[in-house]
């Protein structure tokens, strides 16, 4: 019953271990995530729901397919590489480790067989030296030993670079480490403040509040734009308040895209905005086009007033910079609808820095825009990550260990000497047609030593 | 003179090269390879140039960035990282023939940029406004060029192998006697992959940085992340494959080529057939 059972472990240790599991894990992987690119994830759109069956819409969520990269089995996977990768390490580093650390220090005659890179040449022992400081030259510094009144001279470059594997190894779970501890202790989350107020608490994906320990002010947001009407640069003026007070160093600081403002280990993106419509007044200007007598008013969104005359204003539309719609035009402009006594109603745009265009218009009135203090709000993506360090660790490591592992080799040499004849041979682990060029190099050298 | 022009020399040259190399490996005539080497390698110097002077353009107009920013400009940078590979694969190990197979895809590249794309220089979108741009971009093409360099020496694998295992002896077969050894090719596309794979790691890694300092999240499961981890899937399964034995040869060059396809969808078809946050110019 026990050798049964030890069997059992010993076969599923094999498993584990094997180099075929892996391959097939890193297949899968590549195959399933194809998944949730086709799929969409998270909230789904309701007009893709309309587009697939009842059936398969259950199908899908009983898999989990609309949030397939967290679903159980793509963790299964995750876990089963994690888990081959360490077997696979655990089965293999010593070897390696003892051949950095213990390396065969003679070149005996089982070891002359395995190496393809040999030659012999005469010498006598008094030469020792003189190889001695070949081989420091050319590869590194020789171990010498003795053994039947015959020496051997070992010399090795870059040992270390065998365990860029492993270091490539280490790095991918240092990375699902600094992934878990990211889940665990941070979150992502979102925030819209208005200008000149602020707030403490922000809101996760799924509207659960997160109250801060602090607070956050902003000042000011504003959009700027390039001659095409392409939108230049989204600027919000951020300062952190403790207690109500501002914090020196985090007062008026600028957040743009790709420039975020961080505090406490909570960094604020810049990510959105709109116009927060409640409250603003818009500031207007009537006048008779002949005759003159102007006339200022103020109107809210949506509402109409009636000016002398029994001619009635509605605000349409109104946009801080009319430059993302019109390219020609820059500044504050607004859409009304003007309805004259016993006419149709008209809508046109007045706006603020081009009251020109207003005046070529036709009609009984001259309406002139005066702007508006009207109030935006900037969306901040805030997010916290403690892992992100140990993430970006993990990065480091694995460039490094590929490094080691494709563009180092380790290349190690011997020289025996006895008999009045001597033996170089040499092997390296990588990029053997180099090495074999360098092989020959040194034999030349040794011809004419 | 102006970028668009240099670039169009660019292309003739890539197409002459091209047809040079069709000649080389009908005719044998080595002096034709010569020349469709050079014409390929002249073709990239003034590419550089072209390259250059569109970016000082992009001064000119007032909102000066790398020409990275755009697919137009993508993929003539594309076509320029291709070559560049290829040169330095030729200059290393010699094996000329194998720019017929690698000079198509640049000549391709170039084709459709000049005739199919926009290829106005627009300033840039606040998202795309960061130094991480160039990082990223550079190492991601640099990495594709280097599988795309692998995918045509796969190419030539499979029809070597293919000609060696009928045996035959038509025309085509003295055409393929010039193609490196089988042993070569699967060393070759070996070492192609092993230039790629560690750009390719490098150009994830920029990615997930830059995401992480303008957005807050090193990862977000993007179709366009996810199909890059697709691509870098296949080359480490590709990696491992070679350690086991039985898997070099064919089914290397086959997983090889499958990880081109994987590329090219990476970086064309994620934004033809699937939304999200890279779709280049849109922006954010
Ligand atoms: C399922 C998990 C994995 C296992 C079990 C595994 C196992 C192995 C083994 C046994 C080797 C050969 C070591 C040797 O030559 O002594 C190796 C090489 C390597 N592995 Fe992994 N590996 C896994 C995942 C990964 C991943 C995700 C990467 C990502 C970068 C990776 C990168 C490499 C590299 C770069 C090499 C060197 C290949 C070469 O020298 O050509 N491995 N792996």
């Amino acid at each position: 019953m026990s050798t049964k059972k030890r069997t059992l472990t010993e076969s599923l240790w094999d498993f584990f271990c094997s180099l075929k599991l892996s391959i097939s894990l890193l297949i899968g992987l590549a195959v399933t995530s194809i998944i949730g690119t086709v799929i969409p994830q998270g909230n789904i759109p309701p007009e893709y729901l309309q587009t697939i069956s009842e059936a398969k819409f259950r199908l899908y969520q009983s898999l989990s397919f609309f949030d397939m990269y967290h679903s159980w089995w793509f963790m299964l996977l995750l876990y089963l590489l994690t888990v081959n990768l360490v077997a696979c390490s655990i089965k293999r580093l010593p070897h390696v480790w003892k051949m950095v650390t213990e390396p065969a220090l003679v070149l005996d005659e089982s070891l002359e067989k395995s190496l393809s890179l040999t030659y012999d040449f005469k010498a006598s022992s008094s030469e020792l030296d003189k190889l001695k400081g070949f081989l420091k030259a050319e590869i590194g510094e020789p171990v010498l030993s003795e053994r039947d009144g015959v020496f051997h001279l070992f010399a090795q470059k870059n040992p270390w670079c065998r365990l860029g594997v492993y270091v490539v190894h280490l790095s991918v779970i240092v990375i699902f480490i600094g992934a878990l501890i990211g889940s665990f202790f941070g979150y992502k989350a979102f925030v819209n403040i208005v200008e000149g107020t602020y707030i403490d608490t922000v809101f996760t994906a799924k509207d659960s509040p997160i109250k801060l320990d602090f607070g956050v002010h902003c000042e000011k947001f504003s959009v700027e734009y390039y001659k095409t009407g392409a939108p230049k640069e989204f600027k919000s003026i951020l300062t952190i308040l403790e207690n109500g007070q501002p914090v020196k160093g985090f007062t008026r600081i600028p957040v743009i895209v790709n420039d975020p403002l961080t505090y406490k280990g909570i960094t604020f993106y810049q990510s959105s905005y709109g116009q927060s419509g409640d409250g603003a007044v818009y500031h207007f200007n009537v006048a008779l086009r002949i005759g003159g007598g102007s006339t200022n008013f103020n109107i809210k969104k949506g509402e109409r007033v009636t000016l002398s005359g029994g001619a009635t204003l509605e605000l349409l539309e109104s946009t801080q910079d009319v430059r993302q719609y019109m390219p020609e035009f820059s500044g504050p402009a607004a859409k009304v609808s003007l309805v004259m006594p016993g006419k149709s109603p008209e809508s046109f745009i007045v706006f603020k820095n081009h009251p020109e265009i207003e005046e070529q218009r036709r009609g009984e009135l001259v309406i002139q825009y005066a702007g508006a203090d009207e109030k935006l709000y900037t969306g901040l993506q805030v997010a916290k990550d403690p892992g992100v360090w140990v993430v970006w660790f993990g990065c480091t490591l694995m460039v490094i260990g590929i490094g080691m592992a494709f563009f180092m080799s380790h290349q190690r040499t011997w020289i025996r000497l006895g008999n009045g004849r001597a033996t170089l041979a040499g092997t390296a682990n990588k990029n053997p047609a180099a090495f074999e060029r360098k092989f020959e190099e040194m034999v030349e050298k040794l011809k004419t030593l | 003179m102006s970028s668009s022009l240099l670039f169009n020399v660019t292309t003739f040259l890539f197409l002459i090269s091209t047809i040079l190399f069709f000649a080389y490996m009908a005719s044998k005539n080595s002096s034709l390879g010569l020349g469709a080497s050079l014409a390929a390698f002249i073709g990239w110097g003034v590419e550089t140039l072209a390259i250059i002077l569109r970016w000082k353009e992009s001064y000119d107009m007032g909102h000066g960035h790398a020409p990275l920013s755009n697919l137009y400009e993508s993929v003539v940078f594309f076509a320029w990282t291709i070559i560049l590979i290829y040169g330095i694969i030729e200059l290393k190990y010699k094996h000329r023939i194998i720019g017929a197979f690698v000079l198509p895809f640049a000549l391709l590249g170039m084709a459709w940029a000049q005739l199919g794309l926009n290829s106005g220089i627009e300033p840039l979108v606040p998202a795309l406004q960061s130094n991480w741009l160039l990082y990223h971009v550079i190492t991601c093409f640099l990495g594709y060029a280097a599988f795309a360099v692998a995918c045509a020496i796969s190419i030539m694998y499979l029809i070597k192998a293919r000609s060696e295992g009928e045996n035959s002896t038509s025309q085509a077969g003295g055409m393929i006697s010039m193609f490196p050894a089988i042993r070569v090719l699967d060393d070759l596309n070996y070492k192609s992959i092993m230039i790629g794979f560690p750009l390719l790691t490098l150009g994830i890694v920029t990615g997930a940085a830059w995401a992480n300092y303008a957005w807050g999240t090193y990862w977000s499961w993007d179709p366009k992340e996810t199909w890059s981890l697709i691509v870098w899937f296949v080359y480490a399964a590709f990696l491992h494959a070679r350690i086991t034995r039985g898997w070099v040869g064919k089914r290397a060059a086959w997983l090889s080529i499958i990880g081109f396809a994987a590329t090219i969808f990476c970086y064309i078809g994620v934004n033809l057939f699937l939304s999200g946050l890279h779709s280049y110019g849109g922006g954010r």
